[in-house]
């Protein structure tokens, strides 16, 4: 039994001792931006809002599971050179209001993001890629690598899912409640897509995105035509 | 009361407490979460995400077009989607989200939205 706590407690020591090894220098120097820069509007490490009230008040995406979901050479250079991405922002009910016909977007509530050196988004970039909750979540090798024509996407997102009604599919095209889809295939990791769609109030709990139950064949043929659409050039 | 028997009432409270905070928003609050993106801030069928669709969400505040439909018809379509009830898909689905109790309160909230009952 002594023998057996012994072993583990050297385990112990040697997992954290391995984790400062990887973790290297340059991850440690894109921990400390995330956690003075960044933390005042993005969960790095709780599970999202309880409530209503709290998803309303959310001041960015949560970053705590970012190295489940992003690109890192998109983080690199989107954090450089950032742009808008969900185009009503984080709760688009506080940047909305009632216009002569269709609400419209309160462009002057939504302030720009904050942009850092290319050498801090290089680290801050690397340090994201290691925050990686909700792990359980993603099955590696769920997207199977394969094609499909725009139009065909387009009708599967469109007509047979309803997923237009909230997405752009090109820059002014499209509902304005959720993220841009036209960059998704450069910005996510194709196996989170898959994850999300099929959940993604685990990903991010009491989102306004319905949870629509897939075949794994039109997960497969959305995320093709999601890798379409980043070819494009608009 | 004794200090005890106190003790005992401030768990139970808690123990009912604890799960009506989860479950226990309003069918206004739910409303404005979740349907005016697309069913719009004055209930109207002009949200925001309407530019671009090809069908328009149902107008809320109409009540002679609401009261055609009974509760049960509100809470399918709420539930199930516009799929279920031969309407578009562009009405998603929102049982996977909301549970029936949620909807529920959205059926009554409707209700207040159009002053018509079934
Ligand atoms: C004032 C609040 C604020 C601060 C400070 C802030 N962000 Fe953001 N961030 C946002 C908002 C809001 C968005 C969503 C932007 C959009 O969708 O257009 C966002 C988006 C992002 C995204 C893209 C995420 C996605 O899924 O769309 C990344 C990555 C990011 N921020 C990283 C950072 C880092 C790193 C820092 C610190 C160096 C930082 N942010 C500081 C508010 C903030
Ligand atoms: C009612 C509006 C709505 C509909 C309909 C909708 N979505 Fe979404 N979607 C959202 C919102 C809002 C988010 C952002 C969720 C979050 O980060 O909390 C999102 C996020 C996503 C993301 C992750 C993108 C990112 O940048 O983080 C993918 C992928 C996605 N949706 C695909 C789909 C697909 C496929 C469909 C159709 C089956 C669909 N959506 C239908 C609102 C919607
Ligand atoms: C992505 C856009 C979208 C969202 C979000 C949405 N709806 Fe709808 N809804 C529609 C459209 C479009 C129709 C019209 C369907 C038709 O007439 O074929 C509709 C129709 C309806 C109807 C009428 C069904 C009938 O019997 O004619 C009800 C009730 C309804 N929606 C309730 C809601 C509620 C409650 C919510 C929020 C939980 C919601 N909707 C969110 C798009 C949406």
């Amino acid at each position: 039994m002594l023998f057996k706590t012994r072993l583990k407690s050297i385990g112990v020591v040697a997992a954290i001792a391995a984790t400062l090894l990887s973790s290297g220098v340059s991850a440690d120097s894109g921990d400390k931006i995330l956690e003075s820069s960044c933390v005042e509007c993005h969960d790095l490490k709780g599970a999202g809002p309880e409530n209503l009230t709290e998803l309303w008040a959310l001041k960015g995406p949560n970053l705590s599971y970012a190295g489940n979901k992003y690109k890192q050479a998109w983080l690199e250079q989107w954090l450089a050179a950032p742009t808008r991405i969900r185009p009503t922002g984080m709760f688009y009910g506080n940047h909305i209001k009632p216009g002569t016909d269709e609400d419209v977007i309160k462009q002057e509530s939504l302030v720009k993001h904050m942009a850092l050196s290319a050498s801090d988004a290089k680290v801050v970039a690397a340090a994201l890629m290691h925050r990686k909750a909700k792990s359980e979540l993603i099955t590696p090798g769920a997207y199977k690598p394969g094609t499909i024509s725009l139009r065909m996407g387009e009708l599967v997102f469109d007509k047979f899912r309803g997923c237009l009604g909230c997405h752009q599919i090109e820059p002014g095209y499209g509902g304005a409640s959720g993220p841009e889809v036209y960059t998704l295939g450069n910005r996510l990791q194709e196996d989170y897509i898959i994850s999300f769609i099929q959940d993604p109030q685990a990903w991010s709990p009491l989102t306004f995105m319905p949870n629509r139950p897939l075949k794994d064949k039109d997960l497969q043929k959305l995320v093709h035509y999601f890798r379409a659409l980043a070819k494009e050039k608009f | 009361m004794n200090s005890r028997k106190l003790k005992m009432v401030v768990a139970s409270l808690a123990l009912i407490a604890a799960p009506m905070a989860m479950a226990d928003e309003s069918g206004e609050d739910l409303y404005k979460t979740y349907c005016w993106q697309c069913h719009g801030m004055l209930a109207n069928g002009m949200g925001v995400n309407i530019v671009d669709m090809s069908v328009q969400p149902r107008d809320h505040s109409d009540s002679k077009e609401m009261s055609a439909r009974s509760d049960e018809e509100l809470f399918t379509a709420i539930k199930d989607g516009g799929r279920a009830i031969d309407k578009s898909v562009l009405m998603p689905p929102w049982g996977g989200v909301l549970s029936d109790d949620e909807i529920h309160s959205l059926v009554r909230y409707l209700r207040e939205l159009c002053k018509c009952g079934k």
